[in-house]
């Protein structure tokens, strides 16, 4: 029994803004068939007695003085910027959005 | 093109509206929530980032203290529980608006839930609005859309400034609100006006709505009169002023029940409001909270709270302002209806500080609610805002008791004290305002008036002492009314030999 759909693939996919072809779509859904399968072993654990975490360390209140401190400049913050207009990142038009 | 819309009246008759708010609240921390960069608005593009608010590879974000204790402080202003473990999640979603492709919030362990907010509608009545949750996160980069006139339709690209990107939030979510009836669309602005008063009141946010300190998402939804089972909700977003988000919500009521007549389904949707035509368009179809993903933040470790901790800030909690309003209105002794006025215009912080500095609550109350407000309704701006200090206020009156100047001069002095001309005294001065006091100047002024007049001058004589009044009129204009009036008629009647 397949836990993962293809049309859950490609919701996932639209989401996430990843252009995905047929194939790929079949082939995604499989391996993450596998992994989704994998994982649900997990399930299996005894943790009745175990309170739900979210993180494997306790710590807690790792917090931060409200001080500022030296940031980028302008030209270091777009160094990676594929494209940029006076000095602001520059992307494609974003149609059907809010 | 416009949607169908009912009347207000038709659409009350019919159904009950049902609210709901998600406010969102800039805070004025220095820094941003999770990297010490500046928190500052109108910034050179992209100069106040970190490789954290730019969503670099390998960085790792920490929590600003005082953005947590804003958050607890503004939890308890609105009466909630402070959770003793809060925790961060990140919610996934791809808009070059946020450079990390998640917003960090919060999501099943907010920091504060389950509080309450009197809000006072301008009549005075009181609705009680129960608050879900108030949690943390960050606020996202701005985009400018550029070509197609700014708007998103049409426009070539778009440019991404990330100085926002990471701004402390607290958003604020309440749990519908049913029973507002036609009062809905007050009650949408007097809850948004309530909250931006508490941020500002606890010195969290700088509340200024024009620079979206304070912005709106107000949820609407229509039940059929008698029903108990609520509507389907559209959600307004970003409503950014107290005027928008009334007229916002009464136009999703009117458009609601067109919709409910013609048979038709509302549609789960964010809606745009539109400042310009006063109508609401179509945004997107809400996404579920499952194609968010929401999973817990993995760099950032749980808040955890205790009595000592949120006792210390609890003490830090200034009066809160619907209290206080009930504390000054005891000590003032202005009537229910002087009180409101004096709200409604905005004033009362100024009058607060007019006593202080020396008047009584009732010379306060008539020189904001009278001259000044006049002055701030001619000049167009708030009487607040019109830059009159308590201390010229209560300058003007010691003038006025000492007999230096009238009312009717000293509404002249203080129009020229906003000229700059300088201080009441120093304008009475320069401009030589100053009753006429001199006994001599006087008489010769009331003999003058009392020869040119010789007609009246012998009906007082004969007794007519009414007529006087003609002959003060006259000293007054030739002294250009700077004479004490009740002086000039006892000289009057004196030179005449008649008992007043």
């Amino acid at each position: 029994m397949s836990a993962i759909s293809r049309d859950q693939v490609a919701h996932l996919a639209n989401l996430a803004r990843i252009e995905m072809g047929d194939q790929e779509l079949d082939l995604m859904a499989a391996e993450l068939d596998v992994i989704v399968d994998a994982v649900a072993s997990v399930a299996e654990a005894p943790i009745q007695d175990v309170p739900p975490t979210s993180h494997p360390i306790a710590m807690s209140n790792v917090l931060r003085e409200d001080v500022v401190e030296e940031g980028l400049t302008s030209e270091e913050a777009l160094m990676n910027a594929p494209d940029a207009e006076d000095g602001q990142f520059k992307v494609p038009a974003i149609l059907n959005e809010d | 093109m416009s949607d169908e819309t009912l009347s207000f009246d038709e659409a009350l008759a019919k159904y009950d509206p049902v609210l709901g708010f998600e406010v969102h609240v800039e805070l004025n921390t220095r820094t941003k929530m999770f990297d010490a960069a500046p928190n500052a608005f109108g910034d050179v593009p992209n100069t106040n980032t970190t490789p954290v608010s730019l969503g670099l590879p390998g960085v790792l974000p920490m929590v600003n203290r005082t953005a947590v204790e804003s958050a607890i402080k503004l939890g308890l202003a609105l009466g909630c529980e402070i959770a003793p473990v809060s925790e961060f999640s990140r919610k996934n979603y791809f808009y070059p608006d946020t450079p990390k492709n998640f917003q960090t919030s919060q999501y099943d362990k907010p920091i504060a839930e389950n509080g309450s907010l009197d809000v006072e509608l301008e009549d005075g009545t009181v609705f009680t609005v129960d608050i879900e949750r108030a949690h943390m996160e960050e606020d996202a980069g701005k985009l400018s859309h550029m070509g197609g006139a700014g708007r998103i339709q049409g426009a070539s690209y778009s440019l991404v400034d990330y100085n926002r990107a990471g701004v402390p939030l607290i958003e604020i979510v309440t749990r519908p609100i049913r029973g507002a009836g036609e009062r809905a669309p007050e009650l949408a602005r007097a809850y948004v006006a309530a909250i931006r008063e508490i941020v500002k009141n606890l010195g969290i946010s700088d509340a200024r709505m024009e620079r979206g300190n304070v912005r709106c998402d107000a949820n609407v939804s229509l039940m059929p009169k008698g029903a108990d089972t609520l509507g389907t909700r559209t959600e307004t977003k970003n409503v950014n002023s107290m005027r928008s988000v009334e007229r916002a919500v009464r136009y999703e009521i009117c458009r609601h029940a067109a919709v409910l007549d013609s048979g038709a389904p509302i549609v789960q949707e964010t809606r745009h409001w539109h400042e310009d035509t006063r109508e609401t368009t179509s945004g997107r179809p809400k996404s579920d909270a499952d194609d968010y993903r929401y999973f817990p933040e993995p760099d950032l470790v749980p808040v955890v709270t205790d009595a000592e901790w949120i006792e210390r800030l609890r003490a830090e909690l200034p009066e809160p302002p619907a209290e206080r309003r009930r504390r000054l209105k005891a000590e003032w002794g202005y009537s229910e209806e002087e009180f409101r006025d004096v709200v409604n215009a905005g004033v009362m912080d100024q009058i607060e500080e007019t006593i202080a500095t020396g008047a009584s609550a009732a010379v306060a109350r008539k020189w904001w609610m009278g001259e000044i407000s006049r002055l701030a309704k001619q000049r167009e701006v708030e009487p607040g805002e019109l830059g009159v200090t308590p201390a010229t206020v209560v300058e003007l009156n010691q003038l006025i008791e000492k007999g230096e100047i009238n009312d009717k001069i000293a509404r002249q002095v203080l129009e020229h004290v906003l000229d700059d001309e300088g201080t009441p005294a120093e304008v009475v001065e320069k401009r030589g305002l100053a009753v006429v006091s001199d006994e001599g100047a006087l008489s010769t002024a009331v003999d003058e008036a009392l020869a040119a007049m010789p007609d009246v001058a012998e009906k007082i004589r004969g007794g007519k002492v009414q007529a006087a009044g003609a002959v003060v009129g006259q000293v007054m204009k030739a002294t250009r009314g700077q004479a004490d009036a009740g002086r000039v008629r006892e000289l009057i009647l004196q030179k005449l030999g008649v008992e007043g």
